[in-house]
């Protein structure tokens, strides 16, 4: 049982808050994901998770345990770092190993799990090899056998995939997921990939400026934004805005269309997705600005209003630049958020 | 300029230089070592390498070179360690560290002669703290352990500056990735020094360690001043035959027995801290 519990972290450097009032559990083998930003403060956590950072305040668990006043052997950890740290002066073999070692396993306990683990991420070929000698593929699958050897309670990826090319990319992301799921490790996994964080994780943490905006399960993250923020930062291309006006009796302004919406009396920011538009008989005036042709959908680019709009279509409509499409939202996808505090208003 | 001749053009200035000031002497005094007018013969070998001061001056130096090289190694990895560790003032304290490296090795021989003469620093101490009823002649022949000592401290306090220079430049070149992902996989402190650091400081090691010990077998004008006559060296008793016997052809030789000394050594280390093909940072 290795469940996660971060209370109250904060951390300072210096005068810089880089992370503030960080609370979130982890449960026992699950796949959490914090995605965001760069600079947004998720390898500074990972790090104090690991025991590599102190907080400045908070308190960290690990298991029931608290942990962070522990070296990183005593937490029950296993990292896997971004630039992935496989030593160069030691074989694979000896890479793999290396935290067996400093446990004095036996030999043949060693040799057996780290055969097994370089079998699972198959680099069984490549036991006798530098670092030197190895693509960056192959090192960062040493880098995760290590870490996978350590049989760990939990394990600690920082942008495990970020130095891959993309095809390759690819690949990882659905081997690492079945690895670890096979290992019945606890995981954090840190990216500003959001597709990456959508098709690997269990639940993601959305971070923006030192702070968990949502934690939540892809989805939810997807069709429920908490934040405007968090709209617009997942989904490719990600939601559209506009300004909304109350009209009474939960009704609202958007440009110049009345809209159900929830019953307020202050301005909100009305919110879709691209893909939930139809081109109907009534809806959002949109004057089409770039048409990109995706292959399976069509990409519009518009002015709604003045404001940026994007759409995607079916790629059978002829649509052309200059054209004025009827768009309709389609009514339960639309969500409403707070000007004032970002936050999505149900 | 064509890109592939240019490089050999550039070096060229410098190569020309080397054989002028370097090659040519070099030849010259194998010739010398091999010559005693008529033709080709060992006989400068046979005469140095013969002569009963010849092995104590080889084991002295020897003696010198294993006393003072380890400490020295020692010492510069762990100012190295701890300058690395520091982070304001670190340039401060390098640059303190490294004062010795700008005194000459006659001065720095000198100063410790001041300080172990009779009527030097150690002296005036002792008997002011009434260790002792008058002043003691430490670098005479009834001390030779202390005249040892002398010239080690000597040589150690000028010449581990030039270690711990390179071993600092070596060490800053580690990424702390590797340290970080040691402390997790469990190495402690002394692990990571001698799992981390010094397999991946080989390179740095290997220039160090070449330079002191060739530097070590040079040794000369800081025993000259602390042990005079009572400790002869390699390089003294070269010194002596080119200036007190006049016998250039045996200082020749002696000159290349040192040489082929510090090649032998060169070679030792240089393939004792070899680094595998493959297996560099
Ligand atoms: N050791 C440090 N000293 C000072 N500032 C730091 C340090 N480490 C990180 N920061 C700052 O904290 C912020 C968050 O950094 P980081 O956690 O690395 O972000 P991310 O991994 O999300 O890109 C950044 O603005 C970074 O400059
Ligand atoms: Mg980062």
């Amino acid at each position: 049982m290795a469940e996660i519990q971060i209370k109250n972290v904060a951390k300072r450097f210096g005068s810089y808050q880089a992370l503030r009032d960080i609370n979130l559990t982890i449960q026992d083998q699950e796949f959490m994901v914090l995605l965001g930003a760069s600079g947004c403060g998720k390898t500074t956590l990972l790090r104090i998770i690991a025991g590599l950072e102190t907080a400045t305040e908070g308190e960290v668990w690990i298991g029931g345990r608290r942990v962070d006043h522990l070296p990183p052997k005593d937490r029950g950890i296993a990292m896997v770092f971004q630039n992935y740290a496989v030593f160069p002066h030691l074989t694979v073999f000896e890479n793999i190993g290396f935290g067996l070692r400093m446990q004095k396993l036996p030999n043949d306990e060693v040799k057996r799990r780290v055969e097994r683990t370089a079998g699972l991420m198959h680099i069984d070929q490549l036991l006798g090899r530098y670092s030197g000698e190895l693509s960056g593929g192959q090192r960062q699958r040493v880098a995760v056998a290590r870490a996978l050897a350590m049989e760990p309670d939990v394990i600690l990826m920082d942008e495990p995939l970020s130095n891959l090319d993309a095809l390759l990319r690819m690949e990882m992301r659905a081997e690492l997921k079945g690895v670890l799921a096979e290992s019945n490790t606890t995981a954090i996994y840190v990216t500003h990939d959001q597709v990456e964080a959508m098709s690997m994780a269990d639940r993601i943490s959305v971070m923006h400026q030192g702070k968990i905006v949502q934690a939540a399960s892809p989805i939810e993250v997807y069709r429920n934004p908490a934040a405007e923020f968090v709209a617009g930062f997942i989904g490719n291309p990600p939601m559209n805005f506009l300004p909304a006006t109350p009209a009474g009796d939960g009704k609202w302004t958007v440009a110049g269309q009345i809209l159900d919406g929830p019953s307020r009396t202050t301005p909100l920011h009305f919110a879709i997705r691209p893909e939930d538009l139809r081109p109907a008989d009534t809806g959002l005036a949109a004057m089409v600005k770039v048409v990109e042709p995706l292959g399976a959908h069509l990409l519009v680019t518009c002015s709604v209003d003045g404001a940026l709009f994007r759409a995607v279509l079916d790629s059978d409509l002829t649509v052309r630049r200059g054209d004025t499409l009827t768009l309709a939202p389609q009514p339960d996808r639309v969500r409403w958020f707070d000007p004032e505090t970002t936050l999505a208003v149900a | 300029m064509n890109a592939r001749v240019l490089p050999y053009v550039l070096i060229l200035p410098v190569t020309a230089f080397l054989c002028l000031f370097f090659l040519y002497p070099f030849v010259l005094v194998a010739k010398q070592a091999f010559s005693t007018g008529d033709g080709f013969t060992l006989d400068n070998f046979r005469q140095v390498v013969g002569y009963w001061k010849f092995p104590i001056s080889l084991q002295n130096t020897l003696l010198l070179a294993a006393a003072v090289v380890p400490v020295q190694l020692a010492l510069a990895l762990l100012m190295a360690t701890m300058v690395n560790k520091m982070q304001r003032g670190r340039d401060l304290v390098l640059y303190v560290w490294t004062i010795p490296l700008g005194i000459s090795d006659l001065a720095a021989g000198i100063i410790w002669l001041a300080i172990f003469e009779q009527s030097g620093f150690l002296n005036s101490m002792l008997s002011g703290l009434g260790v002792v009823d008058r002043p003691v002649n430490f670098l005479s022949y009834q001390h030779p352990g202390v005249v040892f000592l002398a010239i080690a401290l000597a040589e150690i306090w000028r010449a581990t500056a030039i270690m711990l220079v390179i071993l600092v430049a070596g060490i800053g070149l580690i990424p702390k990735e590797y340290y970080e992902a040691a402390e997790v996989f469990g190495a402690s402190p002394w692990k990571r020094f001698t799992r981390i650091t010094l397999p991946l400081l080989r390179p740095s090691l290997q220039t160090a360690l070449v330079l002191r010990v060739i530097l070590a077998f040079e040794v000369f004008a800081v025993v000259l001043a602390l042990g005079g006559t009572l400790f002869p060296v390699l390089m003294s008793e070269t010194y002596a035959y080119q200036f007190d016997l006049l016998d250039s052809g045996a200082a020749a030789a002696m000159a290349l027995i040192i040489l082929a000394i510090s090649i032998g050594f060169t070679l030792i280390i240089l393939r004792a801290l070899r680094v595998p093909k493959g297996a560099t940072i």
